[in-house]
């Protein structure tokens, strides 16, 4: 029972319950980092370490929190290991760190880690909220990794830097897509994923929040 | 509701007793990644101004080249009294950090804020510069440091200018924190670009090389003295411009690059 709550807690946001694609959080780092497939696996392993372990210590001291300064308490909390892993990428990939700039301070703000936080770890026991830290973190490192390919393939036509597809200015045959290495693309390819994924997970489809109002003749408007 | 023994959980004092243990506990956290780490991102970041000063010089730099080997291959690094202009032979070697040096009572001065062209207040004594020789150990170009306030940040880069001191070689930013896709195109290799062979000095003797409103066209008057400005980032371009003026004026490094012009000093070392 127990096993198979935790092997749920894991598995069910990488599809079933997806961050990105269900709940639409964590949308601006996903425009800002993917242009590069390298980028979005650092941003990937950085953001699941921060939402595992700030679930890990929030739940730690879920019933020490008083529930009028919970949202401040947590947030201290996410941003003391923001900063902390800020400071290990710039100890050791200096360069990626660099070439991230902001987006690895703005974890802090991502919707997904305060989401986890209030949603999940102020109510579950420790190892649970650190499994579904760990899930939520894969959920979205899912999406970031998927939007990085097929920016970086049909950008700049390389993966993780290595030419796949020789470009046209070096010789090759392939003239790069320009907007693939701009933020708005991502927008396109997140949409075509969710639409991907409701299409074959139909239960994700929100029921709409209007109706289409058939006018008739005979009625009065 | 009880939370730690005698004490109300909604109580004041369980409140502000739980605030300062988080915090504290907190600070501890940050304070001691930020010194455990403090060694190993000193290392990264003077990697990275070397590979930057490579490629201001137009040195091999990049991923696949051994940055400290081509750095101590190719490039002399002296220290020179920016007021005289004379190396100073006592603070050679690695010890000098400009940067520390300038918020040092004793090794900087106060800039008055009629001459602070640059918004910088404060600016060190003594200045490291980079000296690049060719294979026959002819001075090939000049790289200098140069920072100053753009929009929001201060902006930390290098000039490189070939042998006559005069002619600009390339420029490189390699910190700023202006805005991403406007002031922050300063890092743009297309604008650097624009800025090799341009001249800093006018027959008069005073800075001319400027960053202007809009871009340098066929019929702009002195266009070897001007630079395209940066489209939708007034401010950032005006902040380059003042730290060209300020840094390669009187108050910086004229008095050296006029002794290198005079060979005063290029034949030493």
């Amino acid at each position: 029972m127990a096993q198979s709550q935790a092997m749920k807690v894991l598995t069910e946001p990488l599809v079933n319950n997806n961050p990105i694609a269900l709940q639409i959080l964590g949308i601006c780092s996903a425009l800002a980092v993917t242009n590069q497939v390298a980028t979005a696996l650092l941003m990937s392993i950085a953001l699941t370490a921060v939402t595992a372990c700030s679930n890990f210590s929030i739940s730690l001291i879920r019933n020490h929190i008083p529930s009028s300064i919970r949202i401040i308490v947590q947030m201290t909390i996410i941003a003391s290991l923001v900063i902390v892993v800020d400071q290990l990428l710039k100890a050791f990939a200096y360069d990626l760190a660099k070439s991230m700039s902001v987006f690895v301070g703005l974890i802090i703000t991502n919707c997904i880690v305060m989401g986890r936080a209030e949603a999940f770890a102020m109510k579950e026991p420790p190892g649970l909220a650190f499994l579904d830290g760990i899930g939520n973190g894969l959920g979205y490192s899912l999406i970031l990794i998927l939007v990085g390919v097929v920016r970086e393939l049909f950008g700049a036509g390389s993966l993780l830097g290595y030419q796949i597809l020789p470009l046209a200015s070096a010789g090759g045959w392939y003239v790069p897509v320009g907007i693939m290495l701009l933020p708005p693309s991502a927008f396109f390819i997140i949409g075509f994923l969710i639409w991907g994924l409701r299409s074959w997970k139909q239960d994700q489809v929100e029921e709409a929040e209007y109706q289409i109002h058939q006018v008739h003749r005979t009625e009065v408007v | 509701m009880v939370g730690i023994v005698g004490f109300s959980r909604d109580g004041v004092g369980y409140i502000v007793v739980v605030a300062l243990a988080v915090c504290l506990v907190c600070s501890v956290l940050v304070a001691s990644a930020a010194t455990f780490l403090k060694p190993m991102q000193t290392v990264n970041a003077k990697a990275d101004r070397r590979s930057n000063i490579l490629e201001v010089a137009g040195l091999p730099s990049g991923p696949d080249v051994d940055v400290n080997e081509v750095f101590n291959d190719r490039i002399e690094s002296r220290v020179v009294d920016l007021s005289t202009g004379e190396y100073a032979e006592d603070l050679e070697a690695s010890g000098f950090d400009q940067r520390d040096a300038a918020s040092d009572p004793e090794q900087s001065i106060k800039i008055a804020p009629r001459e602070d062209l640059a918004d910088i207040k404060r600016r060190s004594k003594f200045a490291e510069v980079y000296l690049v020789n060719d294979e026959q150990g002819e001075l090939k170009t000049i790289v200098l440091p140069v920072h100053g306030y753009g929009l929001w940040s201060t902006m930390y880069g290098f000039l490189a200018l070939k042998p006559d001191a005069n002619t600009v070689e390339g420029i490189k930013y390699y910190e700023q924190g202006e805005t991403p896709g406007l002031g922050a195109e300063v890092e743009n290799p297309r604008w650097r670009a624009k800025w090799e062979g341009k001249k800093v000095y006018g027959d008069d003797g005073e800075v001319q090389l400027s960053v202007i409103k809009g871009s340098v066209g066929a019929n702009t008057a002195n266009a070897e003295y001007k630079v395209d400005g940066l489209s939708g980032a007034t401010l950032t371009s005006r902040g380059v411009s003042n730290t060209i003026h300020y840094w390669l004026g009187a108050n910086g490094f004229e008095p050296f690059l006029k002794k290198i012009r005079s060979g005063n000093l290029s034949a030493e070392g």
